[in-house]
């Protein structure tokens, strides 16, 4: 198996947040019906993780599950696991109306971490990023500035930003800039 | 500056304008090969363009990805609901809705 590369080789910024390119990540897409028993044990046997209600975001460490849209999750699994578990969620999903398909190189993956980190999100995105607007464990797909994205905060102090690797350097400029330390806001605060 | 922020049906999310693709007139309905051509001219061509109450269709591009349905007030922007691609007309909850805000409201067949 050959080395993965991330897009930006591990980029990192510390400003009012410390932003950092993470990955290599392994992810699955599924589409689905997420409503179904046998989907459910297959992906949360997999990952260890429970199954997320909408919008939820189940992450543990490098495994984890994040609802994408009704019929849509991705899957998080060490990359080195990721061909294994695509054969495996694969195979318990014989003869249903499923998509498994292995993307771990589509996507480019950033951690924010800081006291500031709703402020700089909130720079880039449409988004209401008050604490009750967007909690914990919450997956926002949306777009940062000109480009898809999506964002979930594991702690209140961390927020994971993840896009398509063609825009990874795009998108590390962007929440570079705004987590420049001459732009602090001070908003989301307390 | 207004920003039109819709919720969607789907995930919930309440999605900016930036975040939506506008898919135009809802609930058209398709006239294809076999049909007269006042018909097909009609599918194609004929829009609605109202000052007040209208339907349309938006799709969450940066989001979910799905495909709805909006009934809201094209001069004030006024939303009075959303509701799931999966229906040929408007559920009776979005018109009751309408009606309170709107009386005597009328859009193509509808009122």
């Amino acid at each position: 198996m050959s080395d993965p590369v991330l897009p930006l080789g591990g980029a990192h910024y510390e400003g009012l947040a410390d932003v950092r390119e993470t990955g290599p990540q392994g992810m699955i897409a599924l589409r689905g019906d997420l409503s179904d028993a046998g989907l459910q044990e297959a992906v949360t046997g997999l990952t260890g993780v429970p199954m997320p209600d909408m919008r939820g975001a189940q992450v543990m460490g490098e495994s984890g599950l994040l609802w994408m849209s009704p019929d849509e999750l991705l899957v998080l699994v060490p990359y080195r696991q990721a061909a294994r578990a695509r054969a495996q969620l694969a195979e318990a999903l014989q003869g249903q109306h499923a998509l498994v398909e292995n993307v771990s190189d589509m996507r480019a993956m950033f951690r924010l971490r800081g006291t500031q980190v709703r402020d700089v999100l909130a720079k880039l995105a449409p988004v209401d990023f008050a604490r009750d607007a967007l909690p914990v464990g919450e997956l926002r797909r949306t777009r940062f500035a000109q480009v898809a994205a999506g964002v979930w905060l594991s702690d209140d102090t961390t927020a994971q930003v993840f896009c398509f690797r063609s825009v990874a350097e795009y998108m590390f400029n962007l929440l570079r800039t705004a987590a420049d330390p001459d732009a602090f806001v001070g908003f989301h605060t307390g | 500056m207004e920003m039109l922020t819709l919720e969607c049906p789907y995930c919930g999310v309440q999605a900016d304008e930036t975040e939506l693709h506008a898919g135009g007139e809802a609930h058209l309905t398709r006239f294809g090969p076999g049909s007269s051509d006042a018909d097909f001219e009609a599918y194609l061509f004929m829009r609605e363009n109202p000052k007040g109450v209208h339907f349309e269709r938006w799709r969450h591009v940066n989001g979910c990805g799905k495909w709805f349905h909006a009934a809201r007030c094209t001069m004030t922007l006024e939303v009075f609901g959303t509701y799931p691609a999966q229906t040929a007309e408007p559920p009776k909850k979005i018109r009751d809705a309408i009606t309170a805000k709107r009386p005597g409201w009328t859009w193509r067949e509808l009122s």
